[in-house]
């Protein structure tokens, strides 16, 4: 690692001959450690979730929550340095306030997104500063319906607050992740921290392309995640941890267009069938191995 | 003497020559707001045996003029407790956005609030501020404004459940000052609901006592008297019944089975001869 930089990552804002910012590769590495986080978009919601590793046994059970509510439409769960994190939540807090004393209304996930790569992005600049050691996973639902502004105490004109075209759809879920360099994109699905190949993997098989054609509901996405997260988590048995998941969805869903904590009931049926699933996979390749014994 | 507050502080005109002023602000003291502009009228509230009725009329007028007819007054805090607003409509939509702040400070914490755990849904909203939490906080919020002499032009019903799931209802004034009744009215409802309020529920041991659909008919009868005598009044109203349920809001009510007989029997206005 020592002869890695060679000079050239001493500081942030130093590139090096063959244009690269070493201080946010070592902030990747930083994350690459931490606990595996995802966030599946499916048709009518968002869900968050992340694999909680347990540092200590003296830590209460479901205390110490790490998917936190930015706005009542809005969470965000990271991978990486969670002191960093938090000061993003932070951060984030305060941009979706700022964004409604300005406008009265909930800012639009990808405006969130869009501000906070670019407070990332910042600590990437200056020596100051080191890049921020976390990839956040922002997941949201921009009101479908017509919304008004804060504060509004009357119904307004009939035709409603206008500039919209008849029949397009307006809002919906939507899911973004950032990376230390303060990169961001919207994803069909996210995951980031130590489990990220095993979860992309199994991302990639769920059918969540294309805008609402998607065939995965919320509650199955909510199983989905909790399935992948158990499985990105195989690779590192030898640890604890605890599921924590969250989901927004619509206003004719379940959480009425709010970030909610999944519900208890529903979270522990997840887990339940993720390690069916992991078991009857493990039962599958003892099958097979037996079968090759025979053979 | 001259009394005007622009003149305090100044040398007397009558012993010094009229007071050169016009290198000083001509503005005189910092003044807020002195006078509501547009304004809501009563809010009426009664306490039963599970919960709280509160309603008010959906008028805002601008002086006499009844100037907006579809203005929601009762406003959902974290969907367990509602805020009944009397007074001035921009003071109530500051409010209205302060305290939808608060509620989002609220869903920051991964508590759910008692209602969600009591009615086992997910869906009531987060936080753990109750109506008299919340009432705590306008009285302070009020009183500090009205101590920056920028007070906000309004009177308070707080209607909900307490901390032991007790129902609570009370009120805070544009002055901080607070307090808390079985049934409660603003306004010109303090003169005339409040009377008809107390015939049914004159201790809180005589509210606990009241069915829901009780106290929903005396709050209805409230509103009914309301517009038969206040000038600033309209027949759409709004209604919300506050229970560890939840609240159940209704914004576009018409008063029923309304009767102006009485008016007949009415001397000394208008152009009759007494």
């Amino acid at each position: 690692m020592t002869s890695i930089g060679t000079g050239y990552d001493l500081a942030n804002s130093i590139f090096s001959p063959d244009g690269r910012n070493f201080q946010v590769e070592y902030a990747v590495k930083a994350v690459e450690n931490g606990g595996t986080s995802i966030g599946i978009r499916c048709k009518d919601g968002v869900v968050l979730a992340v694999e909680k590793v347990i540092t200590s046994k003296l830590l209460k059970q479901g205390a110490n929550k790490r998917i936190a509510t930015v706005d009542r439409h809005l969470g965000v769960v990271y991978s990486g340095m969670i002191p960093d994190g938090r000061h993003f939540i932070d951060r984030a807090r305060d941009e979706a306030r700022s964004w409604r004393d300005t406008f009265k209304n909930p800012i639009p996930t990808a405006d969130l997104a869009s501000r906070m790569g670019g407070y990332m992005q910042a600590y990437t600049l200056y020596q100051s500063v080191r890049p921020f050691g976390i990839t956040a996973i922002v997941g949201g639902w921009d009101s479908e319906l017509e919304s008004g502004v804060d504060g509004e105490v009357g119904r307004g004109p009939s035709v409603g607050a206008g500039g919209k075209t008849p029949g397009k759809k307006y809002g919906g879920p939507f899911l973004y992740m950032i990376e230390p360099s303060g990169l961001y994109w919207g994803y069909y699905g996210a995951a980031t921290g130590k489990g990220r190949q095993a979860a992309k993997a199994e991302l990639e098989k769920l059918d969540l392309s294309a805008d609402g054609e998607s065939s995965l509901t919320l509650e199955e996405a909510v199983k989905e995640a909790a399935r992948i997260i158990y499985v990105a988590h195989d690779d590192n048995k030898d640890k604890d941890f605890e599921l924590e998941m969250s989901w927004i969805s619509g206003a004719d869903g379940p959480t009425k267009g709010f970030h909610q904590e999944v519900p208890k009931a529903l979270r522990e049926e997840a887990e339940r069938l993720a390690k069916k699933s992991l078991e009857d996979e493990d039962e599958e390749e003892e099958k097979k191995e037996d079968d090759k014994m025979e053979e | 003497m001259d009394h005007r507050p622009q003149a305090w502080g100044r040398p007397r005109d009558d012993v010094y020559g009229a007071y050169d002023g016009s290198y000083l602000q001509s503005g005189g003291p910092k003044t807020a707001t002195q006078s509501p502009v547009v304004t809501g009228t009563s809010v009426v509230a009664i306490k039963y045996k599970d919960g709280v009725v509160i309603a008010a009329d959906n008028l805002a007028s601008y002086g006499s003029l009844a100037r907006f007819t579809d203005v929601k007054r009762l406003r959902v805090f974290l969907g367990t407790s509602v805020v009944g607003f009397g007074g001035d409509v921009s003071d109530m939509q500051w409010l209205d956005r302060h305290l939808n702040e608060l509620a989002i400070d609220e869903s920051y914490d991964d508590e759910p609030s008692p209602s969600s755990l009591l009615s086992a849904s997910p869906n009531k909203g987060h936080g753990k501020l109750n109506a008299a939490n919340l009432h705590v906080y306008l009285q302070k919020l009020m009183y500090r404004r009205r101590n920056d002499f920028d007070p906000l032009w309004n009177q308070l019903l707080i209607a909900g459940l307490d901390a032991a799931g007790k129902p609570h209802l009370s009120s805070v004034d544009l002055r901080g000052t607070a307090f808390t009744s079985p049934s409660l009215a603003t306004g010109f409802g303090a003169a005339l609901a409040q009377p008809i309020m107390r015939r049914h529920a004159p201790t809180e041991e005589a509210a606990a006592a009241l069915t829901r659909e009780e106290a929903v008919g005396v709050v209805q009868e409230c509103m009914k008297v309301l517009y038969y005598r206040d000038a600033r009044s309209l027949d759409r109203y709004s209604i919300a019944v506050v229970t560890k349920e939840g609240v159940e809001l209704k914004e576009d009510e018409q008063l029923e089975r309304q009767s102006w007989a009485f008016a007949e029997r009415i001397k000394g206005y208008g152009t009759q001869t007494v």
